[in-house]
């Protein structure tokens, strides 16, 4: 049993396709990326897994549990931190914790245990009296992930977790993701940061106007669209990426540009060019 | 049961906190318009009307309490409900636990009945030092049933638009087009006896219409319209009714 698998999985809004057949497995224990542009997808996709929006059709199971017809125990079971500040804004980091303890039916003794715990790990037991509307992001991120832990989720769902992130508190917050998952969290986050999925994730798949177009290991993907990249701009300012499957076939390409050339550069794709490599080609298509 | 009455007092104890934090400025904003409404009605236009041999000033006390229920408990249910949901999302939070709808619909109303009740009491003193009658009716149990019921229904109503309006312009324009009329139609500053019949019949299917009349009554020591506690009991279920049916549609 996967944590998460979709079968044509799809959501319209109006006239609009915003998810179409999405077929997905996430593995227990690891952290899956799923990347994309903005308006690609990922947010819908993330709403229907976590029961807050209804399929168009298709059909879902999270931690084996069907999503429309099992709602209450897939709830049960996930963590969610939302791509905004969800928490009440009014309340305490304490108090919004405390709700979320009482909403999963925690009794008071366990509710404070789990809180103070919680309060430690994620580092926020000075803050944990200060309104969220005092926080500063980074700290509001930690508390939203906070209290999506208290009911010790299996899966956890965290849409874009560091976006509007300066880079320090960014590499913190990547580093509470990954000690999540070495305690035996399953991870699915949504970015637009290639540099965050790269670091971050063992998997990742790519939704592009709402379809999947590709899902593996970084590494996976870099070897399918090519492991070098050639990149060339020409005197007119235009630059122009080229993908080959080893630094061979590379530098031989180089070796016979043009000399209208301006600049080369030969290096290792990244997981950005396969993500604009991808999703450029799609649109082309479309 | 006892899971139920938890999961609705979760739901209820989060608003109760922000309430708790804003109580002062939230009594004296309900109070305003309440005070205006009795100094201007009661001393003002209305000194020396008498109405079946009620001073204008008893007459009109409980109309005031009855569109002070209204007003506070629908903006005390909805307003915040509308915020969470559509500008904080923090409402998701709440969909998202594993409890059921009707104790969602129920914990957030009472945060506005809770609201309606302070306010209406408040203004309750505020109009027994005007008018004492108030005080030593014998359907002072039916006067505070009456108002219970009062706040219940207008909490459902403004949580049902909370979780409707698509923006905060909707919010107002339901507040401006329905509520303010509601206001001044509703038999809460004159008696519906010297109506037109065409327009009094239409009044009666206004919700504060028959909030007003058994407040009226059971202050003023007058026959019961259990008819009208009738008529409120229904709108309550119907607005309990949509609300859930609201959030159970929310995701499609």
């Amino acid at each position: 049993m996967e944590a998460i698998f979709t079968k044509q999985l799809s959501k319209q809004y109006g006239q609009i396709w915003a998810v179409k057949d999405l077929n997905l497995e996430v593995r227990h224990g690891e952290i899956f990326g799923f990347l994309g542009p903005n308006g690609a997808g990922k947010t819908t996709t993330i709403r229907m897994l976590t029961t807050l929006t209804k399929p168009t059709y298709g059909r879902a199971w999270v931690e084996g549990y069907d999503v429309i017809k099992e709602p209450d125990k897939v709830r049960a079971t996930i963590g969610v931190m939302q791509q905004h500040l969800s928490l009440d804004r009014d309340l305490t980091v304490r108090e919004n914790m405390i709700l979320r303890a009482r909403l999963h039916r925690f009794s008071r003794l366990e509710a404070e245990k789990r809180i103070n715990e919680l309060l430690e790990y994620t580092g926020l037991s000075e803050h944990a009296d200060r309104p969220i509307d005092t926080l500063s992001g980074g700290l509001q991120r930690r508390a939203m992930i906070a209290c999506s832990l208290i009911h010790r989720p299996k899966l956890l769902f965290l849409d874009e977790p560091t976006v509007g992130l300066d880079a320090h508190t960014r590499r913190r917050m990547w580093d509470l993701i990954r000690r999540l998952n070495a305690d035996g969290v399953t991870i699915f986050l949504t970015t637009h940061y290639i540099e965050e999925a790269e670091s971050l994730c063992h998997r990742v798949g790519i939704i592009h106007q709402g379809r999947l177009i590709a899902v593996g290991e970084p590494l996976e993907l870099r070897r399918k669209v090519g492991m070098y990249t050639v990149v060339t701009v020409k005197n007119n300012g235009n630059s122009h990426f080229m993908y080959f499957p080893d630094r061979e076939s590379a530098t031989k390409y180089v070796e016979g540009l043009p000399s209208d050339v301006k600049t080369i550069i030969v290096r290792e794709s990244s997981l950005e060019d396969i993500f604009v490599e991808l999703t450029g080609r799609s649109v082309e298509d479309s | 049961m006892i899971e139920f009455i938890r999961d609705t007092y979760t739901v209820l104890w989060a608003d109760l906190r922000v309430l708790r934090h804003r109580i002062t400025r939230t009594l004296a904003t309900s109070l305003m318009t309440p005070i205006l409404y009795l100094l201007a009605f009661g001393y003002g236009l209305g000194r020396g009307i008498t109405f079946n041999g009620y001073s204008y000033l008893d007459f009109v006390v409980p109309g005031i309490i009855a569109l002070t229920a209204m007003t506070n408990s629908f903006a005390g249910a909805g307003s915040k409900l509308h915020v969470d949901r559509l500008f904080y999302r923090c409402f998701d939070e709440i969909l998202m636990a594993p409890i059921s709808t009707s104790a969602i619909v129920l914990g957030k109303a009472l945060v506005g009945v809770i609201r309606g009740l302070i306010s209406s009491l408040a203004m309750f003193v505020a109009g027994a030092i005007a008018s004492p009658k108030l005080l030593f009716s014998p359907l002072l149990p039916m006067f505070i049933f009456a108002l219970f019921l009062s706040c219940l229904t207008f909490a459902f109503l403004g949580e049902l638009i909370g979780l409707t309006a698509k923006s905060h312009e909707d919010m107002n324009t339901f507040s401006n087009l329905i509520l303010l009329p509601m206001t001044f139609l509703s038999g809460t500053f004159f008696s519906l006896d010297g109506v037109p019949e065409i327009l009094r019949i239409a009044l009666y299917f206004l919700p504060l219409t028959h909030s007003s009349m058994c407040l009226r009554a059971a202050a003023l020591n007058q026959p019961f319209p259990w008819f009208s506690l009738a008529a409120l009991g229904i709108y309550c279920l119907t607005f309990f009714v949509a609300c859930t049916l609201s959030i159970r549609r929310h995701g499609s």
